[in-house]
């Protein structure tokens, strides 16, 4: 699919992302204190944890947004943390999804999905147009392409940064916490587009509070505090039979 | 009671933090809210106002056009009283000198017409090299970014006076192209000189105004055009730059009313603009000092007749452009 594969020798039986002993401070802050895990293709991994975790942290990692002082992130093979490193290629294959929606504010919903595609990509403006209406009727807005992002609701804004993300192409999307600025009634319509993707095969990683979506939709469950990974596992087994004392109390505070 | 609205008004701006659709019309309606705010409060406000926009704003109210009239009318009346029989009277003699005093003489676009001149050029060439400046502001390279600041910083700290006094003792009344083997002289009369002496305070100030816009945006926008994978040269032309446009022009409309205003300055460097004709005339009209105050409250009104408006105007656009966009 792109041509980094051929050159880091990745194969998709191996994980697509991978995340080993990452060290990430600000300051004399240290966010992460050695964070591991691996993400396969097809996966979609939920990080769950109480705030200041390093959950968000740890997704901007992946896409370079942050970097990170010790510890490696490959992305299809490709090493995040090299100097030498091509953030666009690298964000090129990673999506990436924010709470706060971040749509700009002057262009249209059609135009904020095709603006990356045309002008990043270079591609035909055509076929990214018929590419977006396509990504516009895939998160259910048919009918807002001309809207600007101040007409649209918080949910239908979400939607349209998830299409604008998709309209790349991506090989592994991340999403933010993107439920946490939405009122309850537009949640469900926002996860209800990523299950969608999920159950299409998108590799996915989340950070999120919606525990009864985790559930549902992850493949594998991790949860963070204090930096680190304190357990993780298959959803099943993580809800229902949490053995450190530090993910039981989390759980009992928010089940 | 003052509990209950500064209440009302949380309890509106909350309502606009959802984002929905009611919202602008919230956000709009607030404005119009006549809340009287703790003193402390407002002048944070006007600081914060201050801050960003880069100098005070001109807050000009339809009773200061009263004052300016008011102030007219009673020179007039006053200078017609002492008018000794046999002389002309000072009403007349307004009107013998005021087209000298508004365009020079035979339509040669001197006196106030060169104010106007002279704020147009100078306006046009400190916007383009402060959006310059203001960009090397904030660039990532360091050294740019650290030259830029001075060089702001120094042109908005220096009074207007002593840099047009400096600019116009600086420059040659004439460029002599011949030693580099052109054959030409070119002339550089003193209202130019005067034009860029104006645009370096106008440059450094537009180039606050442009960092301020900038750094105002959101670092969401920077974030999200970044993990698209445009470059930053990309985000800064499609992305930022477009958005920060509107919030720059009711400061810059601004900084152009205090330019326009500050053109008379140049009479003291003799450039024969509104000020330096009115004073010709009043010494073509010798020894009738009571024609001084009307004379001069002439100046006053046309100057504010022609500030006025742009003032208001650049006030009503802030009202418009600060509903949450």
């Amino acid at each position: 699919m792109n041509d980094a594969a051929a050159d880091t020798g990745w194969t998709p039986d191996q994980p697509m992302v991978s995340i080993k002993e990452v060290h990430k401070s600000f300051g004399d802050l240290e966010v992460l204190k050695g964070v591991s895990m691996d993400v396969m293709k097809g996966e979609c991994v939920c990080i769950i944890g109480p705030s200041g975790s390093g959950k968000s942290t740890l997704i901007r990692c992946v896409n370079a947004l942050n970097d990170i002082q010790a510890g490696s992130i490959t992305v299809e093979g490709q090493e995040v943390n090299d100097p030498k490193l091509d953030k666009l290629e690298l964000r090129k294959k990673v999506g990436m999804v924010f709470q706060q929606y971040n749509l700009f504010p002057h262009k249209t919903a059609l135009q904020n999905i095709m603006m990356a595609p045309l002008h990043v990509l270079k591609q035909d403006e055509k076929e990214v147009e018929e590419r977006a209406r396509k990504l516009i009727a895939k998160v259910r807005l048919q009918g807002k392409e001309a809207s600007y992002p101040g007409e649209l609701s918080g949910g239908q804004q979400q939607r349209v940064a998830i299409a604008r993300s998709l309209a790349m192409n991506p090989d592994v999307m991340l999403f933010d916490e993107v439920t946490a600025a939405l009122d309850p009634e537009t949640v469900k319509e926002v996860l209800f587009t990523i299950q969608e993707l999920a159950e299409e095969g998108m590799t996915c990683i989340l950070v999120t509070h919606e525990m009864g979506f985790a559930r549902v939709v992850a493949q594998h469950i991790y949860f963070t505090d204090l930096g680190v990974i304190v357990e993780h596992g298959p959803p099943k087994t993580f809800f229902d039979d949490a053995k450190d004392p530090r993910t039981k109390e989390f759980l009992s505070q928010i089940l | 009671m003052a509990t209950a609205t500064v209440m009302r008004e949380f309890a509106i701006s909350g309502t606009n933090g959802s984002g929905t659709n009611g919202a602008r019309t919230n956000g709009a309606k607030r404005s119009e809210l006549p809340v009287l705010l703790p003193l402390a409060t407002r002048s944070r406000r006007a600081a914060a106002i201050e801050r960003r926009d880069g100098g005070y704003h001109l807050n000009l109210q339809p009773r200061h056009a009263i004052w300016v009239v008011i102030l007219f009318v009673a020179a007039c009346g006053a200078a017609q009283a002492a008018t000794p029989a046999g002389l002309i009277s000072p009403v007349d003699a307004l009107i013998k000198w005021s087209g000298f005093i508004l365009w020079g003489p035979e339509g040669g676009l001197t006196g106030f017409a060169l104010n106007l001149i002279i704020s147009f050029f100078a306006m046009l060439i400190g916007t383009v090299a402060g959006a310059a400046l203001g960009l090397m502001q904030v660039s990532l390279l360091l050294p740019v970014r650290q030259g830029s600041w001075l060089v702001t910083q120094f042109f908005r700290n220096s009074p207007w006076l002593v840099l047009l006094f400096t600019i116009m003792l600086l420059f040659p009344f004439e460029i002599d192209l011949n030693p580099i083997g052109i054959p030409l002289i070119i002339p550089v009369p003193d209202w130019m000189k005067a034009v860029v002496g104006f645009s370096l305070p106008v440059m450094a100030n537009i180039s606050e105004i442009v960092r301020g816009a900038v750094r105002s945006l959101p670092s969401g926008q920077w974030e999200s055009a970044e993990s698209l994978a445009f470059t930053r040269r990309q985000t800064m032309w499609m992305i930022i730059l477009p958005q920060c446009v509107k919030r720059m022009i009711p400061p810059w409309i601004n900084w152009y009313c205090i330019l326009a205003m500050a053109t008379p300055l140049a009479s003291i460097m003799g450039v024969e603009e509104s000020v330096t004709y009115t004073a010709q005339a009043l010494n073509a009209e010798s020894d009738r000092p009571e024609l001084i105050p009307i004379f001069y409250s002439f100046l006053l009104v046309i100057h504010f007749i022609y500030t006025y408006p742009i003032a208001r105007w650049s006030i009503r656009l802030e009202k418009r452009f600060a509903v949450k966009d």
